[in-house]
């Protein structure tokens, strides 16, 4: 269709404001790099969008389908943007995270986290109950290996750092420990089976390893192995688990928004807390492997140790380690 | 094609949305390529400099035993820039990542804003999913399933990849017209009836418009001075795209 010449005349005269639209296009780029703090360049940016609201308008109108309506386009969304979400600092965004956000997401998922260290605790007691009763059971939880061991009156543990450094150790036991938690997350994307799942052949493994131990004498020397780091471990385990139940129920009970705006925002709201479990475990993984298989450490520092990491983890949990207290102040 | 692209459209308060046009599966798959190909290049360069100097040779062999600096310093950071490479990508790149940007694509959030760090990991996370049970099967099937074409990470992130819009293809400032809205419509009314006027006519009216708006010396014949009345209202690239 040819369009008229009131159209070509229209769409003639918003050519002559390329100018003006490169120069927004240009602040806002600048100022979502966090590039310039300059107050009349924010002013001007609203000034901006008010311009490029109007021109685009009259562009989507006039130009349908050309090239200048796409530079509009991306220069429309790119002020909208900055306009209304600010420059981004990777920096400040994960500290808004650690001190605001991660509270939140902890408060709300409380309930979760309550039934989820439920559900830990009875599969850690169906465990130990189950092999203290049927000790054969134990090869449904452990290796052959470590049965042996544990036979011949040793934990697996004795002697680890002769065979592994530290460091290899705790690399290993920390990804292995991340991707174990991080899974727990995931697998609540099946209703929350799998999240059941994994917390309860955990808490079952943990139980009958145990009671397995603890017929052959070893308990109080697993009890000294796994104190410093299992604290904070086991509970980034319910922590993951109840971010892993709150994904599940939402795709089983969703809300009003239907399933995936209920799916989307529980996994969203849990995000804080994955980050934080995943960086716990760093420091559990550092501790199970410099500090667990030492045996010249002795009980009462590992205990120290495995409650003061737990405090830091209650810490930074509540966001007071990152001055979430202080900030609401 | 006469099938609509998805957008995703956001409120504004001007009332004019915000529009991004979703990226397709295709798009999206040149950017995971690009990307997977970057970061095993990465992954293996760093492993091969630093077993050459763990080694003091052009060897790349791992000691016998489990030596801590060959696994702290070769192994560890090879796996770390492989298996981290999208995430801190992503979080340091507002969304993008090098092959998103060579596919010309970027993550945004529901509300055209790039994706804060909680919504990167929530996205990244879920690969977990996606990639089950081999080569992103679960996220590709997702992707060509849904509308927005959103793998099982993006719907749990509430994220989406939508194209980057380049700038470069704006007319350049000295091409735009230099005629107010009235002068361009008066121009191209001319034009428009320009078949229908007497000869006399139309050459006194176009003169009298060249003569006010600057349009250059008066053109000798009916064609030039047609021409130079069309390069008046559109400037020299000859109008608008």
């Amino acid at each position: 269709m040819k369009p008229s010449s009131r159209q070509q005349a229209l769409a003639a005269s918003l050519m002559r404001r390329a100018g003006l639209w490169r120069q927004a296009d240009a602040r806002a780029r600048r100022l979502a790099r966090g590039r310039s703090d300059d107050a009349a360049e924010a002013a001007a940016l609203a000034d901006d969008y008010r311009l490029l609201a109007h021109d685009l308008a009259r562009v989507r109108t006039l130009m349908p389908d050309s090239r200048t309506r796409e530079f509009l386009e991306a220069a429309y969304a790119r002020t909208h943007a900055t306009l209304h979400h600010g420059a981004w600092r990777a920096g400040s965004a994960l500290l808004t995270l650690l001190r605001v956000q991660l509270p939140r997401a902890v408060r709300d998922l409380a309930p979760y986290i309550a039934w989820s260290t439920l559900i830990f605790v009875l599969a850690v007691l169906a465990g130990y109950a189950l092999v203290q009763r049927y000790p054969e059971l134990i090869a449904l939880f452990a290796s052959p290996d470590l049965i042996a061991t544990v036979e011949r009156g040793q934990l697996w543990t004795d002697g680890l750092l002769n065979i592994v450094p530290s460091s290899v150790l705790s690399v290993q036991i920390l990804a292995n420990n991340i991707v174990v938690s991080l899974f727990a997350y995931c697998a609540g994307f099946l209703f929350g089976l799998g999240t059941l799942y994994i917390l309860g052949l955990n808490g079952m493994m943990l139980g009958a390893v145990f009671a397995f131990v603890g017929q052959h004498g070893l308990r109080e020397q697993l009890f000294s192995f796994i104190v410093a780091h299992g604290c904070v471990e086991l509970s980034v385990m319910c922590l993951s688990g109840a971010a892993g139940a709150a994904v599940g129920e939402a795709l089983v009970r969703p809300g009003a928004g239907g399933r995936i705006a209920s799916f989307r925002e529980a996994a969203l709201h849990s995000g804080p807390l994955l980050l934080a479990c995943a960086l716990l475990l760093v420091g559990a993984g550092l501790i199970e492997g410099f500090v667990s298989p030492d045996p010249s450490v002795p009980l009462w520092s590992r205990v120290t140790i495995g409650v003061g990491y737990w405090l830091l983890m209650a810490g930074l949990l509540s966001g007071r380690l990152f001055g979430a207290g202080r900030a609401a102040a | 094609m006469n099938e609509i692209a998805p957008e995703l459209s956001v409120d504004s308060v001007t009332g004019i949305d915000v529009s991004l046009p979703v990226a397709g599966p295709g798009a999206r798959s040149f950017a995971f390529l690009v990307d997977w190909h970057i970061r095993l290049v990465l992954a293996l360069a760093w492993y091969t400099v630093a077993a050459f100097i763990y080694n003091r040779g052009l060897s790349i062999a791992a000691p016998l035993t489990n030596d801590a600096a060959w696994f702290g310093a070769v192994v560890t950071p090879a796996l770390a820039i492989y298996f981290l490479y999208h995430y801190a990508v992503e979080l340091a790149m507002r969304g993008s990542t090098p092959g998103k940007r060579t596919a010309g694509i970027r993550v945004v959030a529901r509300d055209g804003s790039a994706p804060g760090p909680g919504a990167l990991l929530v996205r990244n996370v879920f690969r977990l999913i996606d990639t089950l049970p081999v080569l992103y099967c679960v996220g590709l099937v997702a992707v060509i399933a849904t509308r927005e074409h959103l793998r099982v990470g993006d719907m749990a992130a509430g994220t989406l990849l939508v194209y980057e819009r380049d700038a470069a293809h704006l007319p350049a400032a000295g091409e735009a017209p230099r005629l107010d809205a009235q002068a361009s419509e008066l121009v191209a009314e001319l034009l428009e009836r320009w078949p229908s006027l007497a000869p006399d006519a139309r050459r006194q009216l176009g003169q009298q418009l060249l003569a006010r708006y600057g349009g250059g010396a008066a053109a000798a014949d009916e064609p030039a001075l047609h021409g130079a009345l069309a390069a008046l209202l559109h400037g020299t690239s000859g109008g608008p795209t």
